[in-house]
């Protein structure tokens, strides 16, 4: 279109193009660079310079190519089609760019993000005469087994009436559905799909305080560090310590409807494992393939690094999109860390003052935007729905007072910190749970009380006591070895060993232990206090732990993760009645 | 086409701006013409409309501001590539060096690749046997891999290479389809012989192609070198279905040239003075190992870099790590105690291994026999720090046994001959022998039918050093 702006390249510099004495491009505005169209952003105007970075390789650019307006921000677009599919960080669909490319992603490919082709079901919400406003769902359409796709009038609209429906039907995304006419008397056809950019966050009507527990299955996420609906968590630690295989267990086990994952700057072929497995794996819930609530987002370390800075806000945006369809989301950013250094990278070649480690001043700021675009919100149209976000940190030298970690622990209020020592001996996953915390327990505590077990909360806080009592034993141990300690104090010791392996300790590759239900985790957890109250009985009667030592009883609660069922609850009370046995036995034998 | 400029506007370290040039493209090479016999190739790696920044690769020595002439190629770096360069020597930036006269071919490629399409992997799966228990067991090497070695200088990570090719290419997975693709930046003369003589040696040298940027070689060549060895090794693997090793080394002179070029650019620097792209630099690197779907190809990578001072949070190991799917750590202190290969396996880890090992692959039990061993060895370091404080004696004799089990471990497990090639079974089956020497209580981490089926008491042999399972010795 002739009104957009264009103008020619006056530099080049890696990702960053520079055109000299140009007006009338806008900031954030989506570009077209040269012959082949990559695309770019403007990121900063000056009278005399536009700095434009641009989102695929810029090798072969030639000063005086064409730069080409948009006239729109960078956005993505949002409608059904995008479960199940595999996108790069400017939601460009990969299956389609193989069609098109073969093995080897090239550049300027124009590709739809959705396919414009295929045709919906599709069920009609409104009638003639309705007075809609942006969020009202206008029709429905079953986009995957699992999940329904409400498509909605776009935020912007105030209050327009419906003029002309549509049958219910078979439509593609660009078919009208619906005409409305605003209260100016401007037509407007609305489609299943919309429009939006990613960098302005979808509005919502109302942010609530948040209620309801994530529930992964992991437990030492959903007992110890719980996560709430909406709420938001950093998963820091070094290469190697586990962030990725437990962002792949909370996608994978979570409760949420939607899952988002979000490869930012990561490896290739770990990408393509989530594809595979996810296509293979069942959703718990609803027996369908994972990958039908699952959309992912791939920007592998080797694609355009301005690409990378862009997937972590195209992966929210299709997260808000779905939450103001009502459904609860989970977003994994994997990892934040590439995105800084993406934001780092481009900073640098945009030779900007440096603050700490060369990363630009504004990374708390774009950190702190990210993480607040979380919540548990009532949308427009009423719903609700809420937006998780877990965000991998991958530290450099896995020292947590990098920039990066620091700013991102102000914004979260969930810390999963994980610890090399644990990794490297093979305990996963691999949380620290002296160094993490939630603040979500406050707020999930009537939560657990009524959903799960009043004393649910209790034993949680007992068994962080158990595990801080066994650290500061650790340190005299340390010094002066075990056998040293009173019989109570070796108990102590003994009942953390049994938390940590029996408990803290799971198994992804366990068919039971993969995911745990909340209830099991309770009933474990009553279990191993019930043989410490009992031990500890057994031990103020003056018997030695060496006594106790002799039973198999610490083993077999160890092991009960792998031997009780996860859908066998009641086998627990078997092993109340052995640690039962056990005391009477201790007694009888040693009295 | 053919237009030459004469002159130069300024050189700068391994830099120079040309002023006054058209249609120069950002990454296009250019050739300088310095002499009647002298030629020089650079790359642009800055383009604005009156003047291009073009870095050159081997080095501004003998270039002057006069004197030169310089003509755009219009494309950015390419190299020939044929089946003939199996067996062939090149220098740093593809030009034959074994007299052997050039490689002609109609294929010609852009060594910058591109990035492979997640959507067209394969997930790898299937390992490579190298004969080495504490890679084969621990840190399993999957086909499709890229797993460094992060070592230190005056370890024997040249060695440990070399008997990884070795043994991996003399395997049982040994084919005609089995080739070599061998890059040296920065490295000594003698450790690109030690690599010749041994692929000599092995008779495999018809099977490799090397690329030699020597220490004394230009630096910002060594830019180009990784470059031109994976475009090489991804057209014998996507193109002539071959299973393709790659071995960088070392990694730590490429990342060293790039923070000379970008400080001669005068770019802010980030960590320790390496440039904000390291990563990104890193990545299209490592990134460029895979196998693709329908293709019956594969590219493997083992890039070996010295970690500055021993440090594996320096940036070069940090980012690598994060990069790359697993690592091979090597340690000193084993070194000392003359254990080779001297790996350390805790913070050693292959990150494909979970999907390539157990039934099927290796054996059923090989996962949790590697995770028992890896939370033993975990506790040995407890018992030794406990020993070097209280005293050996003062020990439980549960700890006691800890620590032969460590010493026995090092010795017998990670220990073994240069020339020694373990089967699969036999590294399993020393790993038994060692977690017998341990109660079975101890054994958490593996299945209780599994520990029926294998678990046997073994006796340690002060003496003579030695473990054997209690049974054969009774």
């Amino acid at each position: 279109m002739s009104e957009h702006t264009r103008d020619i390249i006056y530099g080049i510099n890696g990702p960053v193009v520079y055109v000299k004495n140009a007006r009338g491009f806008k900031m954030g505005e989506m570009v077209y660079v040269g012959e082949e169209k990559l695309v770019g952003e403007v990121i900063s105007l000056t009278s005399e310079q536009t700095t434009i970075q641009v989102y695929e390789e810029t090798s072969g650019l030639r000063p005086g190519a064409v730069v080409e307006g948009s006239g729109a921000a960078i956005s993505v677009t949002l409608g059904p089609g995008i479960l199940h599919n595999i996108f790069d960080g400017v939601e460009r669909p990969l299956s389609e760019i193989a069609k098109k490319s073969g093995k080897y992603i090239t550049r300027g490919l124009a590709v739809n993000s959705l396919d414009t082709e295929k045709k919906w079901p599709v069920t009609v919400k409104v009638k003639v005469g309705d007075h809609v406003t942006g969020g009202t769902v206008i029709a429905e359409v079953p986009e995957t087994k699992s999940i329904t796709h409400r498509s909605m009038v776009p935020p912007a609209v105030l209050d327009a009436e419906v003029t002309w429906v549509t049958e219910d039907g078979e439509y593609t995304i660009l078919d009208p559905i619906v005409k409305i006419r605003h209260r100016d008397g401007r037509e407007e056809a609305l489609t299943l799909c919309q429009k939006w950019p990613i960098r302005v966050p979808r509005p919502a009507a109302k942010h609530y305080s948040s209620s309801e527990p994530l529930v992964t299955g992991q437990r030492i996420l959903d007992t110890m560090f719980p996560i709430a609906k909406g709420g938001t968590a950093a998963i820091p630690g070094g290469f190697g310590t586990g962030k990725t295989m437990l962002q792949h267990q909370i996608a994978k086990w979570s409760d949420a409807d939607i899952i988002i994952y979000v490869g930012c700057g990561e490896r290739g072929n770990e990408m393509t494992q989530v594809l595979e497995e996810f296509s293979g794996l069942e959703d718990p819930r609803t027996g369908n393939p994972l990958m039908d609530r699952t959309a992912l987002i791939a920007n592998t370390s080797n694609m355009p690094v301005a690409a990378r800075e862009a997937s972590i806000y195209t992966g929210l945006t299709l997260a808000e999109y779905y939450r103001d369809m009502g459904y609860d989301v989970a977003i994994m950013a994997d990892s934040t860390s590439r995105w800084a250094e993406a934001l780092r990278e481009l900073s640098g070649r945009l030779e900007e003052m440096p603050a700490e480690e060369g990363y630009p001043a504004y990374l708390a700021s774009r950190l702190s935007a990210f993480y607040e675009r979380a919540g548990m919100m009532q949308n427009l149209n009423g719903t609700e729905g809420s937006v998780s976000i877990i965000g991998a940190v991958s530290p450099q030298g896995g020292d947590f007072s990098e920039p990066v970690t620091m700013n991102t622990k102000r914004y979260v209020r969930c810390f999963w910190g994980l610890d090399k020592s644990l990794a490297y001996a093979r305990h996963f996953p691999a949380i620290q749970w002296l160094d993490s915390y939630s603040e979500y327990v406050n707020d999930l505590s009537p939560w657990f009380t009524t959903n799960v077990d009043k004393k649910f909360v209790d034993d949680r806080n007992q068994f962080i006591a158990i595990l801080n009592q066994e650290h500061s034993l650790m340190e005299i141990v340390k010094l002066i070895g075990s056998d040293v300690l009173p019989d109570d104090q070796k108990l102590t010791l003994e009942i953390a060993r049994v938390i940590r392996l029996g408990f803290l300790q799971q198994n992804a590759f366990h068919k039971d232990d993969t995911s745990v239900p909340m209830k099991k985790q309770f009933l474990m957890m009553e279990t191993i206090l019930y043989l410490y109250q009992k031990a500890k009985t057994l031990i103020l009667m003056g018997q030695p732990m060496s006594v106790l030592k002799q039973s198999d009883i610490f083993e077999r609660v160890v092991a009960m993760k792998y031997d009780v069922p996860n859908d066998k609850p009641e086998m627990f009370d078997q092993y109340r009645k052995d640690i039962d046995k056990f005391y009477d036995e201790v007694l009888e034998k040693n009295a | 086409m053919a237009i030459e400029y004469l002159g130069l506007s300024e050189i700068n370290g391994p830099l120079v701006v040309l002023e006054g040039v058209e249609d120069a493209a950002y990454d296009e090479i250019v050739e300088f013409q310095i002499s009647e016999k002298e030629k020089k190739l650079g790359r642009i790696i800055a383009a604005y409309k009156d003047k291009v920044l073009i870095q050159v690769f081997e080095g501004t020595e003998g270039l002057s501001l006069e004197n030169t002439r310089t003509r755009l190629t219009g494309h950015p770096m390419e190299v020939s590539l044929s089946e003939d360069m199996l067996g062939r020597t090149f220098n740093g930036i593809g030009v034959p060096i074994d007299g052997l006269g050039p490689i002609t071919s109609d294929v010609r490629r852009d060594v910058n690749g591109l990035p492979l399409n997640p959507v067209t992997r394969l997930y790898p799966r299937n390992y490579i046997r190298t004969g080495i228990s504490a890679i084969d067991g621990l840190t399993t090497l999957i086909r499709g891999q890229k797993l460094p070695i992060f070592s230190g200088n005056g370890l024997p990570h040249d060695r440990l290479a070399a008997q990884i090719v070795q043994q991996a290419s003399l395997g049982d997975n040994s084919d005609e389809k089995f080739a070599i693709v061998f890059a040296a930046m920065g490295v000594k003369y003698d450790v690109a012989d030690y690599f010749r003589k041994t692929f000599e040696e092995s008779g495999v040298s018809d099977h490799v192609v090397m690329f030699l940027n020597l220490a004394n070689d230009p630096v910002v060549e060594r830019l180009i070198t990784p470059k031109i060895a994976l475009t090489t090794a991804e057209y014998l693997a996507f193109e002539k279905n071959m299973h393709i090793l790659v071995i960088l080394t070392d990694i730590t002179s490429f990342c060293e040239a790039m923070r000379e070029v970008s400080s001669s650019k005068g770019e802010i620097p980030s960590r320790k003075g390496y440039p904000g792209y390291l990563y990104s630099e890193l990545a299209t690197l490592y990134e460029r190992a895979g196998i693709v779907k329908g293709i019956d190809g594969s590219v493997t990578q083992i890039p070996i870099l010295t970690m500055p001072n021993d440090d594996i949070t320096h940036p070069i190991p940090d980012l690598t790590g994060y990069i790359t799917e697993g690592q091979i750590v090597l340690d000193r202190a084993l070194h000392g105690q003359s254990i080779y290969p001297p790996i350390s396996v805790l913070p050693s880890l292959s990150r494909l291994m979970k999907d390539g090992i157990g039934e099927g692959y290796t054996r059923e039990d090989h996962q949790d026999v590697a995770n028992q061993l890896f939370s033993c060895y975990a506790k040995v370091g407890d018992a030794r720090s406990l020993a070097s404080v209280i005293g050996e004696d003062e020990l439980s004799d549960i700890d006691k046994l800890y620590l032969i089990f460590g010493k026995m471990f090092e010795k017998h497990f990670i220990g073994q001959s240069p020339e020694e090639n373990r089967d699969i079974e036999t590294t399993l089956n020393i790993g038994w022998k060692l977690l017998g020497l341990l109660p079975r209580e101890e054994l958490d981490r593996i299945d209780t039918k599994l520990l029926d089926k294998y678990y046997k008491k073994s006796v340690y042999d002060p003496s003579t050093e030695t473990v054997e399972f209690a049974d054969q010795t009774a």
